[in-house]
């Protein structure tokens, strides 16, 4: 990850703001149509980083998103100023939601973010604090079995 | 099954994307849970929804989805309409309810997308 042909980007998230929401996801799917990744690959990064920018929208204050792209792997961290998750394991269980009745309106909430992110990433790792935040980081082989 | 066609099937109304009329549909997808759109992430092209709102089109645009038909008769916002040009996703609207619409569909040769191994997501 901290090779120097590495490509790089951080992406700001506003709590709270749906108008906006999902568009840091939609510019990193379109840097890897650019580079020419495989699009079974873009669609899985596409889907996580959205998951995960959805939940920093619905549940935090502000978050960051980071990309890290190098010839071996697509790495993504998603780190948020909130309210952290209590439970990790209940959070990952699919169905398990904590969602308002706003956000189920505008279609999310299902409590199937986390899962969905695991999923569609080759590693997964989520640490969370309650009151301070959370952190997901996930990576995507580019010339693994999955690609 | 072209998308001109179930427009015509559904009596839809087309709000834009009208040179998508003549993209082929083989597979949709039909939710209000837009997770759940993007866990059947796969070869779908169109989905059926009851929700108009923009993020509807921003989790189409994610999934790959290339038109929306809005059903029970919701109309979209012209924000909605606005992100869909953008995005280049058709909309379309339907008074007939979910079950209906999905039911014609499946009728005429539309398949559902099924959960695949991790692999072929």
């Amino acid at each position: 990850m901290r090779d120097k042909a590495a490509f790089e980007q951080v992406f700001k998230i506003k709590g709270g703001d749906f108008i906006n929401a999902g568009e840091s996801s939609i510019r990193i799917r379109n840097i890897l149509k650019d580079i020419g990744i495989d699009a079974n690959i873009i669609r899985r990064v596409a889907i996580a980083a959205y998951e995960a920018e959805m939940n920093v929208v619905m549940y935090a204050q502000r978050g960051l998103m980071k990309v890290v792209i190098n010839p071996e792997q697509i790495f993504l961290r998603v780190e948020d100023k909130g309210q952290g998750i209590e439970d990790i394991e209940l959070a990952m269980r699919p169905g398990f939601s904590t969602a308002t009745e706003e956000m189920r309106e505008r279609g999310f909430g299902a409590g199937m973010g986390l899962p969905n992110i695991k999923r569609n990433s080759d590693h997964f790792s989520i640490r969370s604090s309650v009151g301070q935040g959370t952190k997901l980081e996930m990576i995507f082989e580019l010339n693994g079995e999955n690609g | 099954m072209t998308l001109d066609k179930i427009k015509e099937s559904l009596n839809c109304r087309v709000f834009c994307g009208f040179d998508k009329l003549q993209i082929d549909i083989n597979s949709a997808k039909a939710s209000d849970l837009m997770s759940d759109v993007l866990r059947f992430s796969g070869p779908g092209k169109l989905l059926l929804t009851g929700l108009t709102n923009i993020q509807v089109i921003r989790t189409c645009d994610i999934a790959g989805i290339c038109a929306v038909v809005f059903v029970r008769g919701k109309q979209p916002s012209t924000e909605t309409i606005e992100l869909s040009k953008k995005c280049d996703i058709a909309i379309l609207t339907s008074d007939l309810s979910m079950f209906e619409s999905c039911g014609i569909l499946y009728a005429n040769g539309i398949k559902g997308v099924t959960i695949k191994p991790k692999n072929n997501i």
